[in-house]
């Protein structure tokens, strides 16, 4: 079980670092990464609900209301 | 109404933004992903190393390609919880089943299979590696399938009962929701609109080469496999596009209608092939739709029911609710006018069932519930105020429309051509730079077909999220207009840099390895 796990992680590592085109772009695409999990998703885009309610009961209540409100 | 309006718009902006954007690099990876699998599997048949370059050669393009997509389209889902967290809250576990098993099926099995394709070379045999790269096409597909299904509910709400209690949709039919007609047809228009888009991307990669006289065994040959698999794909394109017609008619007349610009409908109605709108045209005034038209006598009957004397419904008789039949007989139906009267009665029996959850009214909660029940279908309507409010956005739908099947057609054109100098014309397409230009000029358009191809999806649906039920206004969360302007500012920004970067980079590789002789690699 260790042995196949091992020979897993060694199998991406030595393909990681045996890429040529690959070095620039995965720079790139940490840098994605980080913009889109931790800049974006932390400070941009909030679960509206999640983060302004506790429970399902007062989530449904507030889209209740949302939808009721003729908007 | 002004800010709701601008929020609306803003909140719209930035999903459409975000979702062309996404879909820039998925129908490559789509198409793409099958063009490789089938020159491995030449490969694999023949054992010619020169097989394995060409493999080799657009399989790193295909990553470069992979590489530049991933993730985005995660900004969607994040939308989705922080600018239409009414809409997230309403599908409930409708939209979330189909979007978890993409992620836990569809996309581990495309991930897992692409580490063999790219790092396995030397390190599992032929056959493995070549099954990797099957099921890493395969993979990509299954993806796009749920996405697709989740997306077809929206424009067709089955399989689902209304919970007023959760203020949820509950899913209780999961074969109608997958099995779905426009989920079938979207499905399969697609994913083989990604094998055309590639298609013409490889031969036009390859037409540069031969423009440089550079790889030209390499390039014939990766223009034959490009354009089997982009003619089939246009093909397929093409004759799914016909099904997703008739589903349309039938699901969503009234995008139909705006597809053609048309406002009252005929029995044996035309199909405008080409045309310009009247920008003054109104439903209900007698102007003419059309500045100019080129038509095809009964093609819009035949495309949408098969038959070429059946009735298709304009705006107007949408609007009215009424049809003909092929005698001239007029069957009324129901008026957008009645929609909306049912519509406001739901909301009604909504806020009776509310109170009586607040008081603790059993009975007057079941009575509410089943007043609502019988009107639920036209839920959406009753946010509308007037008839106009739930037409789309015509003009747009009509020109993306037609973009989309005029350079459908050129397509298909395409296709034949380059096979028929491919195989018999050899020294024309070797030595011909006007040919070459314009199979490297329909790069571009293969992605604006791609592109407006959704815009006919996304706005001709308008203004529904989910059709019937919800519109984009009753959608979104309430927050400042400011936010999602900034979000949406921020996103153009960044992503059109690393836009800009990450296609360097793919022009980079393409121009070092043209300068080698690929075949040798």
């Amino acid at each position: 079980m260790f042995n196949r796990a091992k020979r897993i992680i060694d199998f991406y590592i030595d393909g990681f670092r045996n890429m040529t085109v690959g070095r620039s772009l995965w720079i790139l695409i940490l840098i994605k990464l980080f913009l889109i999990f931790v800049v974006l998703k932390l400070f941009f885009f909030p679960d509206f609900l999640n983060t302004n309610f506790d429970t399902d009961e007062e989530r449904a209540r507030h889209v209740r209301h949302e939808l009721m409100n003729d908007r | 109404m002004n800010d709701l309006a601008s929020l609306v718009d803003w909140s719209r902006a930035q999903f459409a933004l975000t979702a062309m954007y996404h879909w820039l690099f998925v129908p490559l990876t789509l198409g793409l992903s099958v063009i490789v699998a089938i020159m491995e599997s030449i490969y694999y048949k023949t054992r010619d190393p020169r097989w394995l370059a060409t493999t080799k050669f657009w399989m790193t393009i295909f990553g470069i390609n992979f590489a530049m997509g991933v993730a985005t389209g995660i900004i969607l889902e994040f939308e989705f919880g922080t600018n239409w967290s009414n809409y997230s809250w309403f599908v409930g576990d409708i939209f979330g089943a189909p979007l978890a098993i993409e992620g836990l099926l569809a996309f581990f099995m495309e991930a897992t299979f692409i580490a063999v394709m790219f790092f396995g070379w030397k390190k599992v045999s032929p056959r493995f590696h070549l099954s990797a790269t099957w099921l890493t096409a395969i993979g990509a597909s299954l993806s796009a399938l749920w996405i697709l299904v989740a997306n077809s509910w929206m424009q067709y709400p089955v399989g689902m009962e209304f919970n007023p209690h959760e203020m949820r949709n509950v899913m209780d039919d999961f074969g109608a929701l997958v099995l779905s007609p426009v989920a079938i047809n979207k499905f399969f228009h697609s994913v083989l609109s990604g094998w055309t888009l590639a298609g013409v991307f490889v031969i036009g990669v390859c037409a540069w080469l031969l423009l440089k006289k550079r790889n030209i065994e390499m390039a014939i040959r990766s223009i034959k496999v490009a354009g089997w698999v982009g003619l089939a794909g246009i093909l397929a394109t093409l004759a799914t596009g016909d099904g997703s017609a008739k589903v349309v008619s039938k699901v969503q007349p009234m995008k139909l209608a705006a597809m053609e610009g048309l406002y009252k409908g005929s029995c044996g109605q035309s199909i405008v092939a080409a045309g310009i709108l009247n920008p003054d045209k109104q439903p209900g005034d007698n102007q003419s739709p059309y500045l100019f038209d080129i038509s095809i006598p009964n093609g819009l009957s035949i495309l949408a029911k098969g038959d070429s004397d059946a009735f298709i419904p304009g705006v107007e008789d949408l609007i009215n609710g009424i049809s003909l039949t092929p005698q001239g007989d007029t069957i009324r139906g129901i008026s957008y006018a009645e929609r909306i009267a049912r519509g406001k009665s739901a909301h009604e029996a909504l806020r009776r069932f509310d109170s009586a959850q607040l008081a603790g009214d059993e009975s007057a909660m079941l009575l509410a519930h089943s007043d609502l029940k019988k009107d639920f279908q036209y839920f959406g309507y009753g946010y509308f105020n007037s008839v106009e409010e739930a037409i789309p956005n015509i003009p747009m739908t009509f020109y993306a429309f037609h973009i989309m099947v005029i350079l459908g057609g050129y397509f298909l054109l395409f296709y034949i051509a380059v096979l028929f100098f491919a195989y018999k014309k050899r020294n024309i397409i070797e030595g011909n730079k006007y040919l070459q230009m314009i199979a490297m000029l329909s790069i571009p358009l293969v992605w604006i077909c791609s592109e407006a191809g959704w815009v006919v999806a996304e706005v001709g649906r308008q203004p529904w999220v989910i059709e019937g039920l919800m519109p984009a206004r009753a959608a979104i969360s309430n927050i400042p207009t400011s936010s999602v302007i900034t979000t949406f500012t921020l996103f153009a920004i960044i992503f059109t840099g690393l836009l800009i970067a990450e296609i360097n980079i793919m022009l980079k590789y393409i121009s070092k390895k043209s300068k080698e002789n690929i075949d040798t690699i």
